[in-house]
């Protein structure tokens, strides 16, 4: 049986870019492997601090490390037990749709269901050409590769042909997602409508980074996303799917969390050398400061974006060593997220739904019923024209060739 | 009748600044060509040293802060630009050329331009034709065909006398009134509106494209 986490409305965790970056303060670069072990044992120490949910990021470039994702995830899988994994973004647009399928479907049953991803097209404009992609046809590819993402988890045989993707004839995308259920989808965006609609059509979650600029600029499109999850038919507004991210440094007096983080915002990849640290946290939701900041900060994001199901940190970039890192997993898990809890919790609609879980995905579909176990039958070459390549189900219509079933 | 809005943008440094001198005078000119044509306009005045800084953290940041924000929506918005530089090492200022920079890159598409630059002397006033022109002509603005360009000499008694600097403002500021004449008043489409991004009465069973059918 899948692993449950014991939360319900809100889940908290951290996101993770796995940039490998000098240490401003003692110009150490750590190596590509001591940062990909510190990022199992921050993931681990998340869920020891009480957290929800790990996200990792991917990339193909140095400095970062993350090209594998479901790697790492699986490994940290192996090592903990309620954490939920997932990813910030996996990129729908250069990867092939038939993999990011296989691989988080893989996720799904070495975590026992404890996996989710989040999509995204990338900032990296030279990751398109490497893959043999055109960034100009970035959002086509956005489109039509999740279009075919869903049909491999959806349905156990696809026919498939688009713009992008060579064709598929009678193609079964192995294993079948844990349960039956594929794993909950969220489509992260900072500017573009289009995906805010495309997370809308299919009900999927959103997700809204949330960091580096301005929350009023992430605000119309989790509002648009709301309206249009509507128009689809999936609920009201209010029971759309909402993450959001964060970036937080603290320390018990704010002046010693502004002191220490000071050298690590200046020379920051993203905003070093660009406006101060006191204008930035201003206009940003970036908040370095003490817990009770960071408490007050979070605690009214909802009055801009509504009641949301996701909140995740980033907490462990641009140089900062593993040992701050944890101390402030510490700090975050003892004094933040139990807080946060409570306030995102009170005067909280029941209209609202709960963050997403595998387990109450599942029982959405099944109710009280057993789940799906899918096993194969033995393929002799007549998967395709002997009915479903399951045992466990009748061969779904418009299978492969289109050819009939025998079967009652 | 509605209103016209003309955006102004003074890449000058200096206070006073003869590049702003230069942009107020077209300015002021094309509201009069306008209200001779019947049409009312307002003007408002960027001075780009107001913006320096913020302009390097959108570069760094990707992100224009409040106030940034709040000029770039006036060009945005407005029914015209008149776009004023100083020339420096033969070609518009960095600064200039990074306010252009943080715009997006359709937001120019068919408004009308009047282009303005100065200098120390004419010699450097073919700049406005072989360095700012392609600017706007990549960026799908629509610059009226004068340019008009003031050499220090230009605000005293050595300037040319055949065709003076008055003479050059108006002839520039009559083809901005009436490329502002000839056009509808900016409507500012919004973005994040479905018809807009799909496309009216569309869903995105559309973008989908063959694979839904639609």
């Amino acid at each position: 049986m899948s692993e449950q986490t014991e939360t319900s409305g809100v889940q908290f965790g951290l996101f993770t870019v796995s940039d490998i970056t000098q240490n401003p303060v003692t110009g150490e670069t750590p190596s590509e492997r001591q940062k990909i072990k510190d990022a199992i044992r921050i993931a681990t120490h998340a869920e020891e601090v009480g957290l929800d949910v790990f996200a990792i990021g991917e990339h193909h470039n140095p400095p970062f490390w993350s090209s594998s994702p479901t790697t790492t995830l699986a490994a940290i899988a192996a090592q903990t037990e309620r954490l939920i994994l997932s990813t910030s973004t996996t990129l729908i647009t250069t990867n092939d749709p038939v993999k990011i399928a296989e691989d988080f479907a893989m996720l799904q049953h070495i975590s026992d269901g404890r996996t989710d991803l989040m999509l995204g097209r990338g900032n990296t404009g030279p990751v398109y050409p490497w893959f043999g992609q055109d960034i100009r046809q970035g959002l086509p590819l956005a489109i039509e590769n999740y279009a075919l993402l869903r049909k491999l988890w959806d349905e156990d045989v696809v026919d498939w042909e688009g713009k992008f993707r060579t064709p598929l004839q009678g193609f079964t995308s192995t294993p079948r997602p844990l349960d039956g259920v594929a794993p909950f989808v969220w489509h992260g965006s900072i500017r573009t409508p289009e995906i805010a609609e495309q997370a809308a059509y299919y009900g999927d979650g959103f997700f809204a980074n949330n960091i580096f600029w301005p929350k009023e600029h992430y605000q119309r499109l989790i509002e648009l996303y709301r309206q249009r999850f509507a128009h689809y038919g999936h609920g009201t507004p209010e029971q759309a799917i909402v993450g959001i991210g964060g970036q937080v440094f603290m320390r018990a007096n704010s002046q010693d969390a502004v002191n220490e983080f000071r050298p690590y915002f200046d020379n920051a990849p993203v905003y070093g050398h660009g406006p101060s640290m006191e204008d930035f946290t201003e206009m940003t939701p970036l908040t370095v400061g003490s817990p009770q900041q960071v408490i007050d900060r979070y605690a009214a994001m909802r009055e801009t974006f509504g009641d949301y199901q996701r909140q995740l940190f980033l907490i462990d970039h641009a140089g900062l060593p593993l040992k701050v890192v944890l101390e402030q997993l510490d700090i975050l898990g003892g004094e933040v997220v139990p807080v946060l809890r409570k306030e995102l919790a009170k005067n909280r609609p029941a209209a609202v739904p709960d963050a997403p879980t595998h387990a109450a995905r599942v029982k959405a579909v099944y109710g009280e019923g057993p789940a799906r176990e899918a096993r194969p039958g033995a393929n002799r070459g007549d998967n395709l024209t002997a009915g479903s390549p399951y045992q466990d189900t009748p061969a779904p219509a418009g299978a492969a060739f289109g050819l009939g079933r025998k079967e009652a | 009748m509605t209103e016209r809005r003309i955006a102004v943008i003074s890449g000058g440094l200096s206070n006073p600044s003869s590049t702003r001198m230069l942009a107020d005078k077209l300015a002021a000119e094309t509201v009069k060509q306008l209200a001779e044509r019947d049409i009312e306009a307002s003007v408002d005045v960027i001075e780009l040293r107001d913006f320096a800084h913020d302009i390097t953290n959108n570069m760094l940041t990707g992100f224009a802060p409040a106030n940034l924000e709040t000029a770039i929506n006036t060009v945005y918005s407005a029914d015209a630009l008149i776009a004023v530089t100083p020339i420096f090492s033969t070609s518009y200022s960095g600064l200039f050329k990074s306010f252009i920079d943080v715009l997006d890159p359709d937001a120019l598409t068919g408004k009308p331009v009047l282009i303005g630059a100065n200098a120390g002397t004419a010699r450097h006033s073919l700049a406005i034709d072989y360095a700012i022109r392609p600017l706007f002509a990549y960026l799908h603005a629509e610059a009226v065909s004068t340019g008009v360009f003031a050499a220090s000499s230009d605000w005293g008694g050595g300037g040319d006398d055949v065709a003076p600097l008055g003479k050059r403002v108006e002839k520039g500021a009559r083809e901005l009134a009436e490329a502002i004449a000839r056009k509808d008043a900016a409507t500012a489409a919004d973005p994040f509106d479905p018809a807009n991004y799909l496309g009216e009465g569309r869903s995105f069973g559309h973008l989908l494209g063959g694979l839904a059918g639609e």
